[in-house]
C-alpha cells in the first residue's frame, strides 16, 4: 500500500507546486503508516526524479513513453492505474491544475473513489477523511469527507510552504500496454506565449482594471511587472474593451490565480472580480477613490492616482532590489 | 448529430453566503439562482450556434436537481434546445452528478457533451470529465474555440502558458469557458417558445455518493487594511518584504 502522486514536468523541469504535490502525498503517506510513490510520465531526467527524494518520495515509477511528453488524459489515467495497481494504492494525488483537472476525475469515476478537487488542508482523519476545500469561488469553505475506500485528492497549488529533507528517491520503471483510445485525441498546434510567466502559477500579480484609462497606460503595469519578476493580469471590462489579451482576464468568468502577492491597480473589487484572486496571500489595492470595494479585501492600500504611484512603486522596488544584492 | 448540454443551478454570482444549521448548510433564503455562467454563456449558446449552422440536429439540456431547479433550466431553455431533462435528485458530490448524467446519457447516444468549465458553487471543474469516462468518451477541459466538421471536433484549449489545438473524433464531452461563444439574452418569442417545449422529469439510475460535506465556514474577516501614502512607496514596499515576507 502507497500513496501515489502525479507529477508533472515541463521542458525537463519539475515545478515547485509539483513538489507541493509530493510533500503533501509525503505527509499523507506518514499519517496513514505508508510510503510515497511518485508517478513520472514521459521524458525526465534521472536525478531529477531522484530530487523528488527531498520532498519525500521513496520511490518513482517511471512511465517513459515520449508520447505522454504532452497531456492525454486517458493515457495518463491508464498509466496512473496501473501504477496505483502495482502499489496497492488506497490515496491517488495530483494537482489541481489544467492536467490534474483532466485525469483526476477520470481515476475517479473509474474507482468509483470519492474526489475532493482543489484541496487546501490535510486530510482530518479523525473525522474520517475530511480534507477543507474553496466553494462559491472562495466566498465558502466546504469540508468534505471522502466516504470510499479509494480516495482521489487534487491539491490546489501555492497552498503549501515547501521544506527539503535528505532522501533521494529510487527509481523503477513501469511498463503500461496503451490502447487506441488513450491517444484517440490528436494534438494539431501548440501556441506557448513566449516571455511571459503563466498567470495561473505566479506567485506575483500585478493587475489592472478600467482605471488605467486605456491600454497607452499599460507600460506601467507591464515595467512594475517586469521589476517584480510578476505576471500580468485584468478586469474583465479591460479584456472586452481588447485593452488587454484575454487569457489576463481574471475572475468569476476568467481565470485563477493564487499568488503570494496581488497588486490591484484601478480595479473596484466587484465581487466577480475577487472571486478569481480571494486565494492571494497578500493583497495590494492602488485605488483613487477611498470608497473601492476592493479596499476591504486588501491588506496593504494606498489611495491616489495609479498614474502617478506606478513609476514611483516601479522605482521603489528597483532601489529595494539593489539594497538586497 | 445530437447535443447534450449540461447546466446547473447555482446562486447569482453576487449572492452574499450565509451559514445555517449549526454550520452544516447554506441558508438559500433570499437567494437568487441563476445558470451557472460557463454552461450558459459559452456551453449552451455554442450548442445553440451550431443547431442555427445545420451543424447539430437535437440539442437536449440536463440537469441534475429537484423539482425547485425547474425556473432555471426552463430559463435555459428560453435561450433554445429541443427538450430539457431534469434528473430529479440532489447531489452536491461529482461523481454522484456525473453518474446520473452519464445513465441517462446512454439512453440517447450523444454526439457531444457540453458543460461549463466548472460550476461556480462547488467549483469542482470534475463532473465533465467523470463523464468522460463512465461514456468511454474524450475529452477536452478550458475549450475556447469549437468547431465540428463531419464527425471531427476541433477545439482550442489551454494549456498552461498558451493554447493548444486538438482533433478528436466524437462521441467527445467538452468543457467550455471564455471564447467558445458570446453570451446571449433571450428574447420573448424564446421564451413563448420555451414553454410549449417539453420538460421531461427522470428518476435517477442507482448510484451512492462517495463523498459529503460535513460543515461550511466562513473565510475569516481580513485583519484590517494598512494605508501607506502615495508618497511612500519605498514603505510599501518594505512592508511587503518585512511584514508580509512576499518579496
Ligand atoms: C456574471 C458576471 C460575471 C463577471 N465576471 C467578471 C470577472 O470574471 N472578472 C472581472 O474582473 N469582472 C467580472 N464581472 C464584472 C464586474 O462586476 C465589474 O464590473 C468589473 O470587475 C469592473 O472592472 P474594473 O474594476 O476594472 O472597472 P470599474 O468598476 O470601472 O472600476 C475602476 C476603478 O478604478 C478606479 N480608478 C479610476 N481612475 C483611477 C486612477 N487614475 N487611479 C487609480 N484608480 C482609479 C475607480 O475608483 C474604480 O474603483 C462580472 C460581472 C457579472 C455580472
Ligand atoms: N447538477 C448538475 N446538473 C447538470 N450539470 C451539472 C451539474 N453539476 C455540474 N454540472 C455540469 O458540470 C460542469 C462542471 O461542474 P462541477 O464539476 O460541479 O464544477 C458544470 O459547468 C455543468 O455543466
Amino acid at each position: 500500500m502507497s500513496v501515489i502522486v502525479l507529477v508533472e514536468h515541463n521542458e525537463g523541469n519539475v515545478k515547485k507546486k509539483n513538489f507541493e504535490a509530493v510533500q503533501y502525498a509525503a505527509s499523507i503517506a506518514q499519517k496513514t503508516g505508508t510510503t510515497v510513490t511518485a508517478v513520472v510520465l514521459g521524458t525526465l531526467a534521472n536525478d531529477e526524479m531522484e530530487n523528488l527524494g527531498k520532498y519525500g518520495a521513496q520511490k518513482v515509477l517511471h512511465v517513459a513513453d515520449a508520447r505522454l511528453d504532452e497531456l492525454h488524459a486517458r493515457a495518463y489515467t491508464s498509466a496512473l492505474l496501473a501504477a496505483a495497481q502495482k502499489e496497492a494504492a488506497k490515496i491517488i494525488i495530483a494537482l489541481h491544475d489544467i492536467n490534474g483537472r483532466a485525469v483526476a476525475p477520470r481515476l475517479s469515476a473509474k474507482l468509483k473513489a470519492g474526489l475532493v478537487a482543489g484541496a487546501l488542508s490535510y486530510p482530518d482523519l479523525d473525522k474520517g477523511f475530511v480534507i477543507k476545500k474553496a466553494v462559491f469561488s472562495g466566498k465558502a469553505f466546504a469540508y468534505v469527507n471522502i466516504t470510499s475506500d479509494v480516495k482521489v485528492i487534487t491539491l490546489m497549488p501555492n497552498t503549501f510552504q515547501l521544506n527539503k529533507v535528505d532522501g533521494k528517491a529510487t527509481i523503477e520503471k513501469l511498463d503500461v500496454s496503451f490502447g487506441d483510445k488513450d491517444f484517440g485525441i490528436k494534438i494539431k498546434e501548440v501556441n506557448k506565449i513566449k516571455g511571459e510567466i503563466p498567470l495561473a502559477d505566479a506567485q506575483l500579480v500585478v493587475s489592472g482594471g478600467r482605471g488605467m484609462k486605456g491600454p497607452e497606460n499599460w507600460g506601467l503595469i507591464e515595467d512594475l511587472a517586469k521589476e517584480l519578476g510578476a505576471a500580468t493580469a485584468c478586469s474583465r471590462p479591460v479584456a472586452d474593451s481588447h485593452w488587454r489579451p484575454h487569457h489576463e482576464h481574471v475572475g468569476q468568468t476568467g481565470g485563477t490565480v493564487r499568488p503570494d502577492l496581488y497588486i490591484a491597480v484601478g480595479i473596484s473589487g466587484a465581487i466577480q472580480h475577487l472571486a478569481g484572486v480571494n486565494g492571494s496571500k497578500t493583497i495590494v489595492v492602488i485605488n483613487k477613490d477611498p470608497e473601492a470595494p476592493f479596499f476591504k479585501a486588501a491588506n496593504y492600500g494606498v489611495v491616489g492616482d495609479a498614474l502617478e504611484i506606478l513609476p514611483r512603486l516601479t522605482l521603489a522596488v528597483e532601489k529595494f532590489k539593489q539594497n538586497h544584492k | 448529430m445530437k447535443i447534450l448540454v449540461c447546466i446547473s443551478q447555482v446562486p447569482d454570482t453576487s449572492t452574499k453566503i450565509v451559514l445555517k444549521d449549526n454550520n452544516t448548510a447554506i441558508n438559500n433564503q433570499g437567494v437568487t439562482y441563476v445558470i451557472n455562467p460557463y454552461d450558459e454563456w459559452y456551453a449552451l449558446i455554442r450548442a445553440l450556434e451550431l443547431k442555427e449552422a445545420g451543424i447539430a440536429g437535437d440539442v437536449h439540456l440536463v440537469t441534475v436537481g429537484k423539482a425547485d431547479t425547474e425556473p432555471v433550466i426552463r430559463k435555459a431553455l428560453a435561450l433554445g434546445g429541443d427538450e430539457a431533462i431534469r434528473i430529479d435528485a440532489d447531489s452536491n458530490d461529482p461523481y454522484e452528478t456525473a453518474n446520473y448524467i452519464a445513465e441517462y446519457a446512454k439512453t440517447i447516444g450523444y454526439d457531444l457533451i457540453l458543460c461549463g468549465k466548472e460550476s461556480i458553487d462547488y467549483n469542482n471543474g470534475a463532473v465533465g470529465a467523470m463523464l468522460a469516462e463512465l461514456l468511454d468518451a474524450d475529452y477536452i477541459g478550458f475549450a475556447s474555440d469549437i468547431q465540428i466538421a463531419e464527425n471531427t471536433a476541433t477545439v482550442k484549449r489551454e494549456i498552461e502558458g498558451g493554447e493548444e489545438t486538438d482533433i478528436s473524433n466524437l462521441p467527445l464531452v467538452i468543457a467550455c469557458q471564455k471564447g467558445v461563444a458570446e453570451a446571449r439574452i433571450p428574447n420573448m418569442r424564446g421564451i413563448m417558445a420555451a414553454r410549449t417545449r417539453p420538460l421531461k422529469v427522470v428518476t435517477p439510475a442507482a448510484v451512492s455518493a462517495v463523498t459529503s460535506i460535513l460543515s461550511y465556514e466562513l473565510p475569516p474577516a481580513k485583519a484590517g487594511i494598512k494605508l501607506v501614502s502615495p508618497d511612500n512607496m519605498a514603505e510599501l514596499v518594505e512592508l511587503l518584504h518585512a511584514e508580509a515576507k512576499v518579496i
